[in-house]
């Protein structure tokens, strides 16, 4: 394919439109004003020229059939998929006087502003919603708030705000691998993630594969063999649900066989001796009887990760998931913590957005900055879920997901009555429960939905559907940690199509009680990065990216010996007492246990016998596909090909003792649903785990109510539940361990 | 004149499938064809179950004969994520597998 004619744009991907958590520089082609291909940026020290299936797969994204390219009006009842093409103008009109109204009659807070998962997506939606005057922001029906929250909140609980850690595999240099700064980590302990197969929350998951030929060895803890696991030389095959176990047994070891960095406690850390008292619970035989792993190979995985400095810890959206997944996130931190891991090179290195610049504003303080404390704080009074969890309060600016529904049905302590639903899929992905979330948001006066395409939940739920636009067509920025970067506009948005931050700031001109003061979304953009000393053209001119300079805050390593990690300068951490608290005082200050602890799931083979011996498989679900994401991509051509249905994963000789062959059409059921789905009878499944990947629909199939391309038949959440969050209000989800039992569908698909 | 090929250490594949689709949009190929393929491989050994990848080419590999004869990198070798895939001649690959476990040599043209 010739190309050398093409014009070539440098951009970063981060968007709906190419489906991942983003970060990767690329190549944009053009030709004729459509974009030919698009390739990985040699240049750029995110992937170095690399690509995934899902980025490569873009043009047939952005010029799929079935994209929506102009605004559309509901004509029908809700369901009934009749629509009528209107204008923009209509459009906006349409929602300024119905937003107006039901802000004048219920108050701004009955409108909720509802985004899937994390991306550019939190810039816009927040400034709408601010600008409106509502606080509730919120991903719609994720049980627990379990995806990053719980882990992020433990970590600003025990370092500080300033305080998150990931590993550390060079992400924060530009020199990468060949900086001289930067040693890879002897271990890397891989705490059930797959990173093969995405890359979650800010870290591309090949970088894993990178430090392994640089010599880095695994600790894999993960219920299932995977391609990780095989190359672990330790692998701790924990029962799931019970993570949480694990990491307090692999405290109690470290601490009682002295293993812990004494000088790193001793100066930086507070409540050490709490800690040791409190992990005498946990020694590895009762851990073993918890988790099934053998004592002594816990024993060993603990001796090897304390006794090879540097180490790091990598985590995944399942410890989120766990019950009580705030104080499993809590445990592991521990981890690093005690054996002085923290923000050195090689360990568990602190991430910092990017020169200081938010594009995604995640917490109270992030949100304070950018839209002022008093309105914040203001707001928060009508937060939903705020005023029943202090962590939710005082965290993250969103609602707790759990007593928004809740809220929906009763309609108290007030009603909802808007949704703004911006590049979610709620009822075909996100929402643990989604037939009750559907019966309870069908309800609601008016719904905006702005997507790139039909989805489950536009069909089941839109009265105004405005159309987004690809990465490929839209300016935007991202940190998420480093570098700062730049999405680059590299054709005419298709159709009528406009950007989120777009859209977004024409509504809240419209909707805001005092001026917006931005002329367009590019003078929004440079006042968001003037805070790193830059602006867009700068960052494009320079291809589209930039790492802080030497000496900023956003800059590794020891910033807590060098005093960037605190508003006064002062060495130490940002926390009550400045140090790395193990006993944790804004636990406490939240009303919760500030120590860590094991609690079991709510349904197992433990805390509900007689339940599993009707259903004898612990469920787990959101196993990730490396070709799709979440619910998205799943009209693709190239990528369905390669991950053509639904699934359960099926141990061999469970499967034989049921009849159940490769690719038999199976139902997976539990006491609240049922889904069909293709066996893959493989080893890789323990014997009484059966692991189902989330977000299934099928965009080929009948769209209108009441199929709604077929959410109800294949979406695994349908066997999940809201109301099981932990104490602190994140996590507790049954998302990773819940119970079922599989039967065989004689003749096929039904 | 010299032939030419790809020499994968399947050690690193982790089987992300990037290959494929690279080759996909390369060469533009319609469903069920592609220049590359990638099957998973389970080995259930008496205490450990092992996966691995092994990618391999197909009738339809032509060694992105566009890129490389304006000086660029076959589309799999650049978008590989594990970075496992070198192309070259047969020979000098040959030579380099020599130091390289758990690898195949490729000359699909």
């Amino acid at each position: 394919m010739a190309k050398s004619t093409d014009q070539k744009i440098l951009s970063t991907l981060w968007s709906a439109g190419c489906g991942s958590h983003g970060g990767c520089g690329c190549e944009i082609f053009v030709k004729d004003g459509k974009v030919t291909r698009i390739e990985g940026d040699k240049n750029h020290p995110w992937n170095q020229g690399r690509l995934c299936a899902k980025g490569l797969a873009i043009t047939q994204y952005i010029y799929h059939k079935d994209r929506v390219l102009y605004p559309l009006k509901r004509v029908g009842e809700r369901g009934e998929g009749k629509w009528q093409r209107i204008s923009w103008e209509e459009a906006y009109g349409t929602i300024e006087t119905r937003l107006k109204d039901i802000r004048a009659k219920h108050g701004a807070e009955s409108v909720i502003f509802c985004q899937g998962t994390g991306r550019d997506i939190g810039g816009p939606i927040t400034f709408l919603m601010y600008a409106y005057g509502s606080p509730n922001w919120v991903q719609v029906g994720l049980a627990g708030h379990a995806c990053y929250t719980p882990r992020l909140g433990a970590m600003a609980a025990t370092l500080g705000p300033s305080g998150y850690c990931v590993a550390d595999c060079s992400q924060f240099l530009e020199e990468r691998y060949e900086s001289k700064e930067w040693t890879p980590p002897k271990y890397i302990i891989i705490w059930a993630q797959n990173f093969t197969a995405g890359c979650h929350d800010g870290f591309y998951g090949h970088w894993i594969v990178d430090c392994m030929k640089r010599g880095t060895k695994l600790i894999s803890i993960d219920p299932r063999s995977t391609w990780w696991t095989t190359r672990s030389e330790i692998h701790l095959q924990n029962r799931p649900g019970t993570d949480g176990a694990t990491a307090l047994g692999m405290l109690n070891v470290i601490i009682n066989e002295n293993l812990y960095d004494k000088k790193f406690v001793e100066k930086w850390c507070y409540g050490f001796e709490e800690l040791r008292k409190r992990v005498q619970e946990y020694p590895p035989e009762k851990v073993e009887q918890i988790t099934g792993v053998p004592a002594h190979l816990l024993r060993q995985a603990a001796k090897l990760y304390a006794t090879s400095k540097p180490s790091a810890i990598q985590w995944g959206e399942p410890v989120d998931a766990m019950p009580a997944g705030s104080v499993v996130s809590q445990a592991i931190t521990l981890l690093w913590c005690i054996t002085g891991n923290v923000d050195n090179p090689g360990g568990n290195v602190i991430a910092r957005n990017s020169h200081g610049v938010t594009t995604y504003p995640f917490s109270s303080a992030e949100l304070s900055e950018l839209y002022g404390v008093d309105l914040v704080k203001r707001l928060n009074e009508k937060r939903i879920g705020a005023n029943d969890y202090p962590m939710i309060k005082g965290f993250r600016g969103w609602v707790q997901p759990d007593v928004l529904i809740n809220q929906m049905e009763t309609g108290k302590p007030y009603p909802v009555k808007g949704a703004w639903i911006q590049t979610s899929n709620i009822i075909g992905g996100q929402a643990a429960d989604p037939r009750r979330h559907y019966n309870a948001m069908k309800k609601l006066d008016f719904i905006v939905c702005v997507d790139l395409f039909q989805t489950p939940t536009t069909m089941a739920l839109a009265d105004i559907f405005l159309p987004a636009v690809s990465i490929a067509e839209k300016e935007s920025f991202r940190t998420w940690w480093q570098p700062l970067g730049v999405s680059v506009k590299a054709i005419d948005a298709l159709g009528e199509c406009k950007s989120d931050w777009e859209i977004n700031l024409e509504m809240a001109k419209r909707l805001a009680t005092t001026p917006i003061k931005y002329n367009n979304v590019r003078e929004l953009i440079d006042s968001r990065l003037a805070a790193g000393n830059t602006n867009f053209e700068k960052l494009k001119a320079k291809g589209g990216w930039e790492f802080p300079p030497k000496g900023h805050p956003s800059r590794p390593y020891y910033r807590y010996e060098k005093g960037l990690l605190r508003k006064d300068g002062k060495p130490g951490f940002e926390t009550p007492t400045g140090k790395c608290e193990l006993y944790s005082k804004t636990f406490e200050e939240w009303g919760l246990d500030p120590l860590p602890y094991y609690e079991e799931p709510k349904e197992s083979p433990i805390a509900t016998p007689d339940l599993s011996k009707k259903y004898p498989f612990i469920l787990t679900t959101g196993r990730r596909s490396p070709v799709f994401f979440h619910s998205e991509l799943r009209m693709i051509p190239w990528l369905r090909e390669l991950d053509p249905w639904p699934v359960a994963e099926i141990n061999d000789k469970a499967a034989a003792s049921l009849g159940i062959e490769n690719n038999d059409w199976v139902y997976v059921e539990n006491m609240h649903g049922k889904i069909k789905v293709k066996a893959k009878v493989t080893p890789t499944a323990p014997a009484n785990v059966v692991t189902v990947p989330h977000g299934w629909w099928l965009p080929e199939t009948d769209g209108k109510a009441p199929n709604f391309f077929s959410t109800w038949d294949h979406n695994v959440n349908n066997l999940t539940t809201m109301g099981n969050q932990g104490k602190s209000g994140f996590g507790g989800t049954n998302y990773r361990s819940g119970l079922c039992r599989l039967v065989k569908i004689q003749g096929g698909k039904e | 004149m010299a032939r030419n090929g790809l020499l994968i250490q399947y050690e690193w594949c982790t089987g992300c499938h990037a290959c494929e689709v690279a080759c996909k949009q390369e060469h533009n190929y319609p469903a069920g064809v592609c220049g590359i393929k990638v099957v998973e491989v389970v080995n259930a050994g008496q205490d450990k179950v092992f996966v691995d990848f092994a990618p391999f080419t197909t009738r339809f590999c032509d060694l992105c004969a566009d890129r490389t004869k304006s000086g660029e990198e076959p589309t799999c070798v650049k978008h590989c994520q594990a970075t496992c895939i070198t192309y070259g001649t047969v020979a000098a690959l040959a030579k380099e597998q020599e130091k390289m476990p758990r690898s195949s040599l490729f000359a699909p043209k």
